[in-house]
């Protein structure tokens, strides 16, 4: 266990090295962030300077090894576009784009899971087949368009929700919050359906699918024959097998629901993370970018690692395998 | 069940507190596409940061609605001598916290934005002293005479040097330096109409009314809200759902959406920003075309043919829906030192321009590449594509190199040592005096003495740089206004750019709101009035 840990571990830094590495090349063909940061009537002489204490001048090495000693002490430097330190803007940026993956991934799982079971259920029933051509275009539609058709008719055409923000949030000293205010709750009711839609349709047909799996097995069958009543038969028995694969593609997707969480945010002028990052890419604001994308990468690895663990620690297989 | 009662209540109730009004008549909550990136006034020079901030802080002299100069926190101002201006403090005048405004603070202003870390030192580099004679009297010296001093004073804003100093923020806040968490940056004390309650860059921004202020205004908002909403779409969506009073810009293909919408409308006028195309003049061969060892540009012939192969009424209907106005001349109608008889554009005349082209050598015209940024101006990569289009059609083929800002200006400016042959910028003057554009546009390109940094191509003529010399300290406002003539005249013999138009501001606003559109598109708090 400790030395699956210990390769875990060293797998994970290598993985974060390389997307530092490959994000901090990529800097480079963004644009000139000096442009970004003075006024037209700025002369050459102080860009310059500005670009010289930036560092900007340093080899490419050099720039790199300097911002990756820093964070790796959790320093990620100055905005250049807001002047204030990026792990600040980051701590004030998080609770909005965590608030909204939490959110969706609740709406996911309780929409999706049910959703699955009855058309897996009434494979052949009217509803059944309305949901699943629905479900195609959950699928298929890019994000985008769904939250701008979304605010269209809740926010424009019905004016039932707000169309963009986070509403009033409350500020617990290291959170803000918008599950305490009214405006905060309806704020987060479009922008959450935009963002689960997509793991809500995967969801669903992923159980509807090891659904239809499992009822078509020995125990199944079994379980009908000593007449067991037909909920019991479906709930207790089957569901409860298709869940296993259900959990792991959630704890993976939660990841992605954070990282994908960008265009919702934009759409919706949702101020989280992904916002920040988009806004970021435009002002060519590097320090922001790159901690960004390292706190993402961060996200992905610490969550493949929750997942291997339990996998190690739930199947006596992979033990076995790896003493011998 | 339970469960879906509590919803369905849920949503009953909030369908019911939504459908009454939400706006309260004297909060004002608009949207812009930018973000307020500092509430320090010398961080950066920028027209919506400074725009916004003219609200909170003040500066000597301020603009009126029209932008004309009138006096702010000096009562009135002469020249004792041509390189001395005497001004005259408004007395009574409070900060935000209670302070009172002296002459220690205007010299204190000037030495933070001529000071490490400023974007304003340009501006501030125009005074050469600030003597106080008083605690109400200045005497500001400029290095040389000045006739526009004033317009350069509106966006020199003045700032508590009792509060910048206690909260250790005598200079201007910069990514570079290492005074991070500058107080300044997210704290604000100026005298103006208007203080910042909450500030959280690229958030929200809050402002309330302060009433204390010196002066009168038509204003009766108590409360204002700015959120910076980037999409264009979600932008126009809040205004139509009745979320926000006002957004800008709006999307000129938008227009018919918010007329027959209902309660909003869209507001148009013309901008003060002239969009315009450069050629490189400079180089002895064009960077990207198929021309070798000569550039055709340098050729009078080949930039008058370029001229009349514009068909700018098209431009202005097709691409700007009727909303841009065609120009003849580098500045717009509002900028000082315009001069109508030049504003009638090139005339279009395709055959014209196949006969000059012939005439200079290219009868089947040449290649060049075109840099356009596409996320600058108003259709700014729509206006370059109807370009391509019409000098295609007198043979001269180009390709089209569409970028964002951030990278279209690190390539043609001077940080990418002016990479390109042929190009589309706009431009405002910061004091909106004619000077700025001969100064950052029409002098030739030198390094040492700073000028003609904006010149990308390098159009240069020794007669235009002498005219701006002399515009630059003229005081005379008539002789002053001819050299400007004479200046422009030139220009547009020679054909050293081709201007296009004065692109469209673009607001949407709620029916029943009042404000002032500015023509350097910065919002007036001052003049918003809810209904």
């Amino acid at each position: 266990m400790v030395s699956f840990l210990f390769k875990r571990l060293i797998q994970s830094f290598i993985v974060m090295f390389t997307v530092a590495l490959i994000a901090f090349s990529m800097f480079r063909f963004v644009g000139d962030p000096i442009n970004n940061m003075v006024g037209q009537d700025t002369t050459q002489e102080q860009r310059e300077e500005l670009r010289e204490q930036l560092g900007l001048n340093d080899p490419f090495v050099v720039q790199f090894l300097r911002f990756a000693g820093n964070a790796v002490v959790g320093d990620f430097g100055i905005s250049y576009k807001f002047k204030v330190p990026v792990s600040e803007m980051i701590a004030e940026r998080m609770p909005a784009t965590l608030e909204l993956a939490f959110v969706s991934a609740v709406l996911a799982l309780v929409v999706g899971i049910p959703l699955g079971v009855y058309t897996a259920l009434r494979r052949n029933g009217v509803i059944s087949k309305m949901v699943m051509t629905m479900s195609l275009f959950g699928v298929s539609l890019p994000t985008f368009l769904i939250g701008i058709l979304l605010i269209l008719f809740f926010g424009v055409v019905l004016r039932w929700l707000p169309t963009f923000g986070r509403g009033d949030v409350v500020d617990l000293g290291f959170w803000t919050t918008g599950f305490l205010t009214k405006s905060g709750i309806l704020s987060l009711i479009l922008p959450s359906i935009t963002l689960a839609l997509f793991q809500m349709t995967l969801i669903m047909r992923l159980v509807r699918a090891e659904m239809l799996e499992v009822l078509r097995t020995d125990f199944v069958k079994f379980a009908k024959a000593r007449g067991l009543p037909d909920r019991s038969v479906h709930f207790k028995h089957a569901l409860k097998n298709t869940l296993v694969p259900v959990i792991t593609i959630t704890g993976l997707q939660l990841g992605s629901l954070i990282a994908f969480a960008i265009i919702t945010e934009s759409v919706f002028q949702w101020p989280g993370m992904g916002l920040m990052f988009i806004q970021a890419i435009a002002d060519v604001d590097i320090p922001i970018m790159a901690a960004y994308l390292v706190l993402i990468a961060f996200f992905f690895v610490v969550i493949n690692m929750i997942v291997d663990i339990l996998y190690y620690a739930v199947d006596p297989r992979l033990r076995t395998s790896d003493g011998s | 069940m339970k469960l879906r009662h509590g919803i369905l209540a849920a949503t009953a109730a909030a369908a019911i507190a939504l459908s009454a009004p939400v706006v309260k008549a004297e909060t004002f909550k608009f949207a812009f596409q930018g973000n307020l990136s500092s509430l320090d006034p010398h961080s950066l020079n920028e027209t919506f940061l400074l725009g916004s901030l003219n609200n909170v802080y003040e500066g000597l002299v301020l603009y009126d609605d029209n932008l004309k100069v009138v006096p702010g926190l000096a009562e009135s101002w002469e020249t004792i001598e041509p390189t001395k201006w005497k001004f005259n403090l408004r007395k009574g005048v409070k900060f935000h916290n209670g302070n009172d405004f002296t002459a220690a603070d205007v010299k204190f202003t000037w030495e933070r934005a001529i000071g490490e870390g400023s974007d304003q030192i340009a501006r501030a580099s125009k005074i050469k002293n600030v003597e106080i004679v008083d605690d109400h009297t200045v005497i500001i010296e400029t290095p040389a005479p000045n006739p526009i001093l004033t317009s350069d004073l509106v966006n020199i804003l003045i700032m508590d040097k009792e509060w910048s100093e206690a909260n250790n923020t005598a200079n201007a806040t910069s990514a570079s330096a290492d005074n991070s968490g500058n107080f300044a940056n997210l704290n604000s004390n100026g005298t103006g109409p208007f203080k910042v309650d909450e500030h959280k860059a690229d958030v929200k921004t809050t402002f309330s009314k302060f009433d204390g202020y010196w002066g009168s205004m038509k204003s009766n908002v108590t409360k204002i809200e700015f959120t910076p909403i980037k999409e264009a779409a979600t932008r126009v969506a809040a205004l139509i759902s009745g979320e926000l009073d006002l957004v800008y810009p709006v999307p000129v293909q938008d227009w018919k959406r918010l007329e027959e919408a209902k309660g909003v409308k869209p507001l148009a006028g013309p901008e003060a920003r002239t969009i315009f195309l450069g050629m490189d003049q400079g180089r002895d061969e064009l960077l990207y075309s198929n021309i070798k060892g000569k550039n055709p540009f340098k050729d009078i012939r080949v930039r008058q043919a370029f001229a009349h192969a514009l068909n700018l009424d098209a431009i202005k209907k097709k691409v700007m829906r009727g909303a841009a106005t065609p120009s003849g001349l580098m500045i717009a109608p509002q900028i000082n030192g315009h001069i109508p008889e030049l504003n009638t554009p090139y005339e279009y005349d395709p055959a014209k321009s196949k006969e000059l082209l012939a005439a200079a050598g290219y009868p089947d015209g040449f290649e060049v590449t075109m840099d356009c940024p596409n996320n600058r101006y108003v259709n700014d990569e729509k206006i370059c594509q109807a370009v391509v289009s019409m000098l295609a059609k007198v043979g001269v083929k180009v390709d089209l190199l569409a970028q964002p800002k951030s990278k279209y200006f690190g390539k043609v400016l001077a940080t990418g040592g002016y990479d390109t042959s042929f190009y589309l910028l706009g431009w405002t003057p910061g004091t909106m005096d004619a000077e700025n554009v001969f100064s950052s546009l029409l002098t030739c390109q030198n390094k040492e003495e700073k000028k003609g940094l904006f010149n990308l191509g390098n159009y240069c003529n020794p007669k235009i740089d002498e005219l701006t010399a002399k515009i630059g300290s003229e005081t005379d406002q008539a002789k002053r206004n001819a050299l400007i003539k004479e200046g422009f005249t030139i220009l547009k013999e020679e054909v050293g750019y081709l201007p296009l138009h004065q692109q469209p501001l673009s607001w949407g606003v709620r029916e029943g709101v009042e404000l002032n559109q500015r023509a350097d598109n910065a919002l007036d708090f001052r003049y918003v009035v809810i209904n």
